[in-house]
């Protein structure tokens, strides 16, 4: 794949602080275009506050993040104007929350939710509108009986599915997910992780996701890269870095996974 | 008669100066919703206190003034409005849509088509008409600065999703000039037409909001639907029970505790000025109707 070949998010000593204290420090990294990269570490390593500097919800203090748009012109984030980057987090990228109520409009039937982007950019059929919901809330594994229904009368996973739904209408080429199988059980969790693995392969998705349960990086991702005190200490192939931790906090990382 | 206290039109002539401003900025911009320092009036809000800074604002010596709540002349509302200018600007007052220059409204359009140089004050208690989908107030003038309005057609998917037609029937969402999604105070949505290219100027005023805008004579008012759901205005089975007039505004009025009711005109001097004409619905009673003593108050 040789147009393939420049990366489509590009950080480069990314920092970001909170007054003195650290959010996180000098992150340098390239993803590239149907990449999985995870991003672990536990809770204060600054993963979350990478996160939001890299979709944009927050500036950094100092370094740069560039993306590759659909046109192949690689852009400063930051020096997008406002309007272009509203419009690159509701088509080109996805943003799935730990909590799906943060992702979901509640009061908003699922149709309506999975419809909200499709509207935005323009669709003003409804009938088309209503048919792509019905399609993709079956990929997302919710019976099309449910379109209707408001996620507050949905279960745990189904939110998180109908999240993930919603996030995906528009074909965007990057998903950030933070902690997509937080607070689910763990049969959910292996559920939506299959899903999801499914998804971003034939979609052909890039996402970052941020999590502190090395299963999900392990299933999910492609590269890993370990945080601690907001500072990135290992990266590598997933497999690699799981089965063969070089840093002493990654061994204690992966030493404290109950098996 | 002017009482004495009262500067003209009740308000002091810097307010009135700030408002004309906010005024001017809104005809500029059709659509947007512009601040204002909102006053104190002698009238609870929800009462039309932004309509009724409005009128104050642009009226002057030689205006003659319609009121009109619910398209009825003589409802508490308007006559207290109407009331409230006579006595503190000393103006004409006026029920006939053809004689004002200036009506105030609150709820309805009148049936008569406006003229050039007639200037139409509505009354507005919520002026944004993205409220009740996104309650962050600076991520709704975020979205107007964008023109964002996906999520107006949000709530009409919803409509259709829940009860098979678009079934907001008044602050039904427009499109001023192709740019502002503006809501159109709480008229019913068969009003809305009466505002696309209309001769008249049309000025909104959100006492409690602090906000006027406008849409200037003869601009684009396009109502929000999906090309599958065209936009339609209220039909009646009915002609007006007592001026027999088809295609205007009907109200229901209950007449007993059996399931009698009837359909009337909602513009009330439409329908007198139809049954002086000689025209009869199925209910009207035999004597005439004509000019009643409504006119006289």
């Amino acid at each position: 794949m040789p147009t393939d070949e420049a990366p489509l998010l590009m950080a480069r000593g990314v920092t970001k602080l909170y007054g003195h204290r650290i959010g996180c420090q000098d992150v340098t990294f390239d993803l590239h275009a149907g990449e999985v990269l995870a991003v672990v570490g536990e809770s204060g390593s600054g993963k979350s506050t990478l996160l939001s500097v890299l979709s944009t919800r927050a500036e950094p203090s100092a370094g740069r993040i560039e993306y590759r748009m659909r046109d192949g012109v690689a852009r400063d984030l930051f020096r997008l104007n406002e309007a272009e980057r509203r419009l690159l987090l509701r088509t080109d990228w996805g943003f799935v929350h730990q909590d799906p109520r943060e992702g979901l409009r509640m009061g908003i039937s699922a149709g309506g939710n999975v419809g909200e982007r499709l509207m935005a950019v323009g669709e003003r059929h409804y009938g088309r509108i209503r048919e792509t919901a019905i399609d993709w809330l079956g990929r997302v594994e919710i019976d099309e009986s449910r379109i209707d229904d408001t996620p507050r009368a949905y279960s745990g996973g189904m939110r998180q599915r109908l999240q993930i739904a919603r996030n995906l209408v528009t074909a965007p080429r990057l998903v950030f997910m933070d902690e997509p199988t937080g607070g689910l059980d763990v049969s959910v969790q292996a559920r939506l992780l299959d899903l999801l693995r499914g998804l971003v392969a034939d979609l052909g998705l890039a996402a970052i996701v941020v999590t502190h349960d090395l299963a999900v990086a392990r299933l999910l991702s492609h590269r890993i890269m370990v945080m601690r005190h907001g500072r990135v200490i290992e990266t590598g192939l997933t497999d690699q870095v799981l089965d063969d931790p070089r840093e002493p906090y990654t061994q204690l990382l992966v030493a404290s996974v109950l098996t | 008669m002017t009482a004495a206290a009262y500067n003209f039109a009740y308000l002091d002539e810097q307010t009135k100066r700030m408002i004309r401003r906010a005024i001017l900025k809104a005809i500029a911009i059709p659509g947007y919703q512009v601040p204002f320092a909102s006053r104190e009036m002698p009238m609870p809000y929800g009462w039309g206190t932004g309509g009724v800074q409005v009128t104050a604002s642009i009226l002057g010596r030689d205006d003659v003034l319609k009121v009109i709540d619910q398209g009825s002349d003589d409802t508490t509302n308007a006559v207290s409005i109407r009331k409230f200018f006579q006595k503190t600007a000393g103006v004409a007052t006026t029920t006939a849509t053809a004689e004002a220059t200036v009506i105030q409204t609150r709820h309805r359009i009148p049936e008569t088509p406006l003229q050039a140089g007639q200037v139409l004050v509505y009354q507005v208690p919520i002026p944004e008409p993205l409220r009740f989908l996104e309650p962050r107030e600076t991520e709704t003038r975020k979205m107007h600065a964008l023109a964002e309005y996906g999520l107006m057609h949000v709530k009409l998917y919803e409509d259709i999703a829940r009860h098979g037609h678009i079934a907001t029937t008044y602050a039904y969402p427009v499109m001023v000039a192709g740019r502002y999604l503006m809501d159109p105070s709480p008229t019913p949505k068969f009003d809305n037409p009466k505002m696309h290219r209309s001769a008249a100027l049309q000025l909104f005023g959100a006492g409690r909001e602090k906000r006027i805008y406008a849409v200037p004579p003869h601009t684009e008012v396009v109502s929000l639907d999906f090309e599958d759901h065209p936009f339609e205005v209220n039909r009646f089975e009915q002609p007006c029970a007592l001026c027999g007039a088809e295609g205007v505004y009907l109200d229901e009025v209950v007449l007993d505790d059996r399931g009698g009711r009837m359909f009337v005109c909602s513009d009330t001097d439409h329908c007198e000025t139809r049954q002086a004409a000689g025209h009869r619905g199925t209910m009207a009673s035999p004597i005439a109707a004509g000019e009643g003593g409504r006119r006289a108050d």
